[in-house]
């Protein structure tokens, strides 16, 4: 039964903070997200080296090496929970008994950690969405979805503690529409195709979660929206445009909602402050101590609404302190310190207007981030019926947040990213009321990228 | 200005019509086709580059302005061909097996067809026989490989090797480039050129293939 979020979560912006969720959820060994808390949440990747069946023992051995160290570390910093995010890599998709047998080492590692030293813990596993290794991708039939089915499956019954994804249904358009500065392009991406991908995937992973008892947790625009923000932070593309991308970005992920996901959301899914105000569910957030995966000018507002705090992915090797994993474990738990801290003591919102204030005016990126922004941006997403009204409208609200922020001399933009605000604001005044008007018009633009029966069109 | 300054600054504008016009008027005029190309389109690309560069211009400008020049391109190739006008060269692009990521690679293509190269994109996911194979049925003058993962960058090593292993390692230049990939891995895996971004991968292949920056 799918659930239509038609308000929010949350009655001001005021009530959207860190550590507490309208809705908390308990995952793993008794980790209680949402509830008055906020915990890390580390994620790792493999070194430089070859991972396939000949190079298996020395994956293995280093999923191994981090599992002994997240029990032992997890100690020394008397962390009072933790999140494990086992995020994998292509092969480990294509050959599900690889991701399932990491899975289960991980899994054995925070039970460990559990029994001997009362760590509440979870493992997050995302299996990889490579359902477009063909152009266009063909997403809801042949190997590549055998394979990214079976994965779920495989490391659900392996020990994962709840499912997520990187979905990439719709890319195959945004890419281009952004490399363009398309507007249009992207709300039909987003709002259009998007949405249809998420609904087909989630159904299918909600129902693997409910078979396995496990917990569906969120997706990520990561594809899309972080997408707009490397290209912008490469002098690429507008920040303006990457800013109003990510609000438009939040519609195809709360479909996950929409169908079962109960949360928390993916660390690198930035719209989730706007799915945490619609929904009420954890979200995972990455700003400041991702520096090692990824550059953003979100580094400090990314954190003010954060239910788990992550690294994004470090890799595997060897730093003066120790390993990198350790290092940013050892980062995460005094980011959480403080978050906690702020909370026993009552300072919270003080200190959430610290991590706010110090961004917001920066960047336009970081402006639609804010609670205030991201309350009118789910806002205005809930009063619409359809996911591409909800996507052209949560744009709609972050050129009038950014016009606003400019008209009252807080935020100054460069004269080009004025003109290509104004040029976005045409472009969305100018999306037909109906959809099925932008799809003619859009499939004949992209036709060639994608396959309609992928989104059931 | 003459009209060939003025084909260059309606590209930087990114005045597809007016460009397809003013080609058209150019080439009526009898002026000739590879002037046409030198100082109208290669040139005024090579403004926009420079703009992108110093951070002027934005990529969808940039690639209102590469839309340009394959309008005017389109005009102009019959009477290249007919004068027998090699084209700058050709560029075989892939990521490498494994690798599902192709924004950049894309961008690379996007840009290099622009300044004026052909492109020969093999796609995602490629493995060392594909670009074998696409190397000696199109004989490209550099190929590009790109990877994003940790766990996919060594195959850029497989593929160089494999491509030595064929006997074409002579006749190509190789550049890599992606986010975990750097000038000193490019050395080590025995590439010939990194380029760091899409604008940057442009001056790389010019500088590979002795062109020089106006074309």
């Amino acid at each position: 039964m799918k659930k239509n979020f038609t308000q929010l979560s949350v009655k001001t912006a005021s009530d959207l903070a860190f550590g507490k969720a309208p809705k908390p959820i308990t995952c793993g060994f008794a980790l209680r997200l949402g509830s008055g808390q906020v915990y890390p949440e580390l994620n790792f990747t493999l070194p430089m080296m070859t991972l396939d069946k000949a190079h298996w023992a020395a994956v293995v051995s280093h999923y191994e090496e981090i599992g002994e160290m997240v029990r032992r570390a997890s100690k020394r910093l008397h962390l009072p929970g933790l999140m494990i995010e086992f995020e994998l890599l292509p092969p480990m998709t294509e050959h599900p008994e690889w991701g399932a047998e990491i899975t289960s080492i991980l899994q054995r590692h925070l039970r460990l950690a559990h029994e001997e030293s009362g760590l509440s813990c979870a493992l997050r596993v995302t299996p990889t969405d490579i359902r477009d290794v063909t152009r266009p991708p063909e997403l809801r039939s042949g190997k590549a979805w055998d394979a990214v089915r079976q994965s779920f499956d495989s490391c659900a019954a392996a020990g994962a503690d709840l499912l997520s994804i990187e979905s990439v249904g719709g890319k195959e358009v945004c890419d281009e529409a952004m490399l363009y500065g398309d507007m249009e392009g992207v709300v039909f991406a987003l709002g259009v195709l998007a949405p249809r991908d998420v609904e087909f995937l989630w159904n299918e992973i909600v129902a693997i979660c409910s078979e396995h008892k496990i917990i569906p947790g969120g997706d990520s625009a990561c594809g899309f929206a972080n997408t707009a923000m490397q290209l912008a932070s490469q002098g690429m593309l507008p920040e303006v445009f990457a800013a109003i991308v990510r609000a438009a970005s939040a519609v195809r992920s709360l479909v996950a909602y929409e169908c079962g996901a109960v949360g928390p959301s993916k660390d690198c899914a930035y719209e989730g402050p706007i799915l945490k105000a619609i929904t009420g569910t954890p979200i995972s957030m990455e700003g400041k101590s991702a520096s090692c995966a990824h550059f953003s000018p979100v580094g400090n507002v990314a954190a003010a609404m954060c239910d788990l705090w992550s690294n994004e992915s470090v890799q595997n090797i060897r730093l003066l302190s120790g390993s990198a994993p350790e290092a940013f474990l050892e980062l995460l738990a005094y980011d959480c310190r403080l978050f906690n801290k702020a909370i026993e003591s009552g300072t919270e919102q003080t200190y959430q207007k610290l991590l706010v204030d110090s961004d917001i005016y920066e960047s336009p990126q970081a402006l639609v981030l804010s609670p205030d922004s991201t309350f009118r941006i789910a806002s205005a997403i809930v009063k619409e019926p359809t996911h591409y009204r909800k996507t052209a409208a949560a744009s709609r609200e972050a050129v009038a947040i950014i016009r606003q922020a400019i008209d009252d001399g807080k935020l100054q933009l460069a004269e080009r990213e004025s003109h290509w605000l104004e040029r976005i604001h045409s472009s969305l005044e100018a999306l037909p009321q109906h959809e099925e008007d932008l799809v003619g018009a859009m499939s004949d633009q992209y036709g060639r990228l994608y396959t309609p029966r992928s989104y059931g069109l | 200005m003459n009209e060939l300054d003025e084909l260059a600054q309606c590209l930087g504008q990114g005045q597809t019509k007016r460009v397809a016009d003013l080609t058209q008027q150019l080439l009526d005029k009898g002026v000739g086709p590879q002037r046409i190309l030198n100082e109208g389109l290669i040139a005024g690309m090579a403004v926009v580059g420079e703009k992108m560069r110093s951070g002027e211009m934005y990529l969808p400008e940039v690639l209102q302005a590469a839309s340009g020049m394959q309008a005017s391109l389109r005009l102009l190739k019959p009477y290249l061909v007919k004068e027998g006008a090699q084209p700058l060269g050709k560029i075989l692009l892939g990521t490498v097996k494994g690798d599902m990521h192709d924004i950049g690679k894309n961008l690379v293509g996007i840009m290099l067809q622009g300044a004026g190269f052909e492109i020969v994109d093999l796609g995602l996911n490629v493995p060392p026989q594909k670009f074998i194979e696409a190397i000696t049925d199109h004989t490209p003058a550099i190929v590009g490989l790109s990877a994003m993962l940790t766990t996919t960058m060594l195959n850029m090593k497989t593929t160089i090797d494999a491509i030595g292993a064929a006997g074409l390692r002579s006749q190509v230049k190789v550049i890599v480039g992606g986010a975990p990939v750097s000038q000193k891995f490019a050395e080590e895996i025995g590439a010939d050129g990194y380029a760091r971004d899409a604008v940057l991968a442009v001056d790389k292949v010019k500088q590979l293939l002795g062109v020089s920056a106006q074309g």
